[in-house]
C-alpha cells in the first residue's frame, strides 16, 4: 500500500514537473536568446559561447525604450490611483448609505460591465480626435480611471464592515470623508491592494487601446512599442528578445512580491 | 507646573463643536452625492453615451476621411455578412472560444487536481503556472513566434529527434491552432486558481463516505467532484469565452491575421476595418454583433451562477 502511494506521489510531481518546464521554457528561451550575439542567434545552445549584455545597450541606446518604459509606469500609477480612490469611495457609499436612486446608480454601474471595450474604442478615437486627446498621456488613460469592476469589488468587502464603527466616529464628530479614510479604508485594505495590483498590471499590458490613440513613437506604451519595434527589426530576434525580457521581468518580479495579494484577489473575485 | 500637568494627563477636549449648518443626516447625502457626481458622470460619457453612439455609427456610411455620412439602415449589417472575410473572422473566433475554453477547462482542472495531491511546493508549482499570466501578451506572442519561426528551437529539436520541420505560424492549417495554444498557455493559470478554490469549497466528508461505500478514483472524480464543481466550472467557461471573444493581440502580433485570413478574428477584422480602411461604419455595426454575443453569454451567466446550487 505503501509503495502504491510512493510510486502515485512520484506521476504526480512528474506531471507537474513537465509541466513547469513547458511554462517555462519560452520564458528560458527568451532570456537565452537575449545575450547572444548576432553571429549566435540560431544556435541550439543555452548559453552562448560569448554571451553579450550588446542587445540591452543597443535597444536602450539606439531606441525609445526607456521612453515606452516610462510612458507605460505614468500610465499603470496614475490610473491605479485614481482607480483606487474612486472605485474605494463608490464602493463605500453603495455598501454604507441609503439614499434615494440608490439601486438604480448601482445597477447602471454594473451594466457597463456588459459593454465590450472594443464597441467603443470608435466612439473613443472620434471624441480623442475631437478634444485633442490623441497622442496624450489622459488620451490613454481616460477610458480605466474608473472602473465598474473594482467599484462591485470593494462594495462587496465594505458591506463587511460594521455600522456601529461608522457611527461611533460619526459620534465622535469625525466629518464624512474622515471617516471614509481612516475609518473604512483601513478595514478592506488587502481587497484594495489586490485591486491595486489587477489594475497596475492590467494598464501595463493594455494593448489594443494605446495602439489605437498613439500615434507618436516618443508616445508608446511599453506593449505598443515592442509590437512596433518587432515589426520595424523582424530579423533582430536576439534585440526583440532582450526587448520582450525588459517587459516581462518586472512583471515577474511584481507577482512574485505580491503573489499572496493576486492569488487571493482571484480567489475572491471570482467566488463572491 | 501647569503645563506639565496637561502633559501627564491630556484632557479629554469637550469644547462645544463647530455646528455644521446641515443635520446629520443632510450631511450624509451632500456626501453621497458630492462623491458619486464624477463616477456617474464618467460613466455616462465614457462608457454609455459611446455604446448609443456605436449604435448609431452603424447606421451610417462612415468615412472618417470625408464629411459625408449618409445613413444607410441596416446596409453595414447586411454588407458583413456576404464579407467572406468577416464570416471567416465569425468562424475563426468560433474556433479561438470553442477549443480556447475546453483547453483551458481541462488544463486548468488537471493541473488544479494535482495540485491538490501534493503537500510540498504548491506554492512554488502554483507561482510557475501562474507566471504566464501577469506577463505581457506582446511580449510573449513575439517569444512564441521566435521559438516556432522556420529555424527556431521547436523545429530545432523536432529535427534532432527525427521529425520533419513544421511550418506554424506560416501555415493556414496550423497557425490558428498555435494561437489558441498560446492563449490556453497563457491564461491557464487564471483557471487554476478558480479551480484550486472550488476544489477547496467541496466538503471532505463526501469523498470519505465514498470511500466507506468503496468508490475509486475516476468514481469519486465522476460522481463527487465534476458536479460539485458545476458552478466553477459554469464561471471559468463564461470568463474564458468572453476573453476568447475578444482574442486581438495574440493574432495581431503572431500572425496579422495570416496565412489566407486563417487566424483572424472578429476583433482584428474591426482593428483593420475602423483603423486601416476606415470604414468607422461598418466597423461599428461589426462591433455590435460582437456585444450582441457577449451579451447573452452574459445573461446566461447570470440565469446559471444566481442558481443556488444544493448539496
Amino acid at each position: 500500500m505503501k509503495r502504491r502511494n510512493f510510486t502515485k506521489k512520484a506521476i504526480v510531481y512528474t506531471l507537474l514537473i513537465l509541466g513547469s518546464v513547458i511554462m517555462l521554457f519560452p520564458f528560458i528561451w527568451m532570456v537565452s536568446t537575449s545575450f547572444k550575439p548576432p553571429s549566435e542567434v540560431y544556435g541550439l545552445k543555452l548559453i552562448a559561447d560569448n554571451p553579450t549584455f550588446n542587445n540591452y545597450r543597443k535597444i536602450i541606446e539606439g531606441t525609445l525604450f526607456t521612453k515606452w518604459f516610462l510612458n507605460s509606469f505614468i500610465v499603470a500609477v496614475i490610473t491605479t490611483v485614481s482607480v483606487a480612490l474612486f472605485d474605494t469611495l463608490v464602493g463605500y457609499i453603495i455598501a454604507k448609505f441609503n439614499f434615494f436612486g440608490k439601486q438604480v446608480i448601482f445597477l447602471f454601474i454594473l451594466s457597463s460591465l456588459m459593454i465590450p471595450t472594443e464597441m467603443l474604442i470608435i466612439p473613443w478615437y472620434l471624441m480623442s480626435a475631437d478634444l485633442g486627446w490623441v497622442d496624450t498621456y489622459w488620451g490613454v488613460m481616460f477610458p480605466g480611471v474608473i472602473s465598474a469592476f473594482g467599484i462591485f469589488l470593494m462594495k462587496q468587502f465594505m458591506e463587511s464592515i460594521p455600522d456601529d464603527l461608522l457611527d461611533a466616529a460619526r459620534i465622535d464628530g469625525m466629518n464624512e470623508f474622515s471617516i471614509f479614510f481612516k475609518v473604512a479604508i483601513p478595514q478592506v485594505f488587502p481587497a484594495l491592494s489586490a485591486l491595486c495590483i489587477f489594475t497596475f498590471l492590467g494598464n501595463w499590458n493594455a494593448y489594443l487601446w494605446p495602439l489605437i490613440v498613439i500615434e507618436t513613437a516618443e508616445m508608446r506604451t511599453l506593449p505598443v512599442g515592442l509590437a512596433f519595434f518587432s515589426g520595424e527589426n523582424q530579423t533582430y530576434w536576439e534585440l526583440v528578445m532582450a526587448g520582450a525580457t525588459i517587459a516581462v521581468i518586472p512583471l515577474i518580479i511584481v507577482f512574485l512580491i505580491f503573489q499572496r495579494h493576486i492569488i487571493k484577489g482571484i480567489t475572491l473575485t471570482g467566488l463572491k | 507646573m501647569e503645563s506639565t500637568k496637561a502633559e501627564i494627563s491630556p484632557p479629554i477636549k469637550l469644547k462645544p463643536k463647530k455646528r455644521s449648518r446641515f443635520t446629520l443626516k443632510q450631511q450624509k447625502y451632500i456626501f453621497v452625492y458630492t462623491c458619486l457626481l464624477i463616477p456617474l458622470l464618467f460613466f455616462i460619457v465614457i462608457r454609455f453615451l459611446p455604446t448609443l453612439y456605436t449604435f448609431n455609427i452603424g447606421f451610417h456610411e462612415w468615412d472618417i476621411l470625408s464629411n459625408d455620412k449618409p445613413f444607410v439602415g441596416m446596409d453595414n449589417y447586411v454588407n458583413l455578412f456576404h464579407d467572406e472575410v468577416f464570416r471567416k473572422s465569425l468562424y475563426n473566433t468560433m474556433i479561438y472560444v470553442v477549443l480556447g475554453v475546453i483547453g483551458q477547462l481541462i488544463c486548468g482542472l488537471g493541473i488544479a487536481l494535482l495540485l491538490q495531491r501534493i503537500n510540498k511546493f504548491v506554492g512554488f508549482f502554483r507561482a510557475i503556472y501562474f507566471i504566464p499570466y501577469v506577463t505581457s501578451i506582446v511580449a510573449v506572442s513575439w517569444v512564441f513566434k521566435w521559438i516556432l519561426m522556420n529555424n527556431g528551437i521547436v523545429n530545432d529539436i523536432l529535427l534532432k529527434l527525427g521529425f520533419e520541420a513544421q511550418l506554424f505560424l506560416k501555415s493556414p492549417d496550423q497557425a490558428i491552432y498555435i494561437i489558441i495554444l498560446t492563449m490556453i498557455w497563457q491564461g491557464l493559470g487564471f483557471q487554476m486558481i478558480i479551480f484550486l478554490a472550488g476544489l477547496e469549497n467541496i466538503p471532505k466528508m463526501f469523498y470519505e463516505a465514498a470511500e466507506i461505500d468503496g468508490a475509486n478514483g475516476w468514481k469519486k472524480f465522476i460522481h463527487i467532484t465534476i458536479p460539485l464543481l458545476n458552478p466553477t466550472i459554469v464561471f471559468s467557461a463564461v470568463i474564458g469565452s468572453i476573453s476568447f471573444l475578444q482574442t486581438f493581440t495574440q493574432v495581431q502580433n503572431m500572425t496579422l491575421g495570416g496565412p489566407l485570413n486563417s487566424t483572424k478574428s472578429v476583433v482584428l477584422y474591426i482593428y483593420e476595418l475602423a483603423f486601416q480602411h476606415f470604414e468607422m461604419g461598418a466597423a461599428s455595426a461589426a462591433t455590435v454583433i460582437l456585444f450582441l454575443i457577449i451579451l447573452i453569454i452574459t445573461i446566461f451567466q447570470m440565469k446559471f451562477l444566481t442558481k443556488k446550487f444544493e448539496y
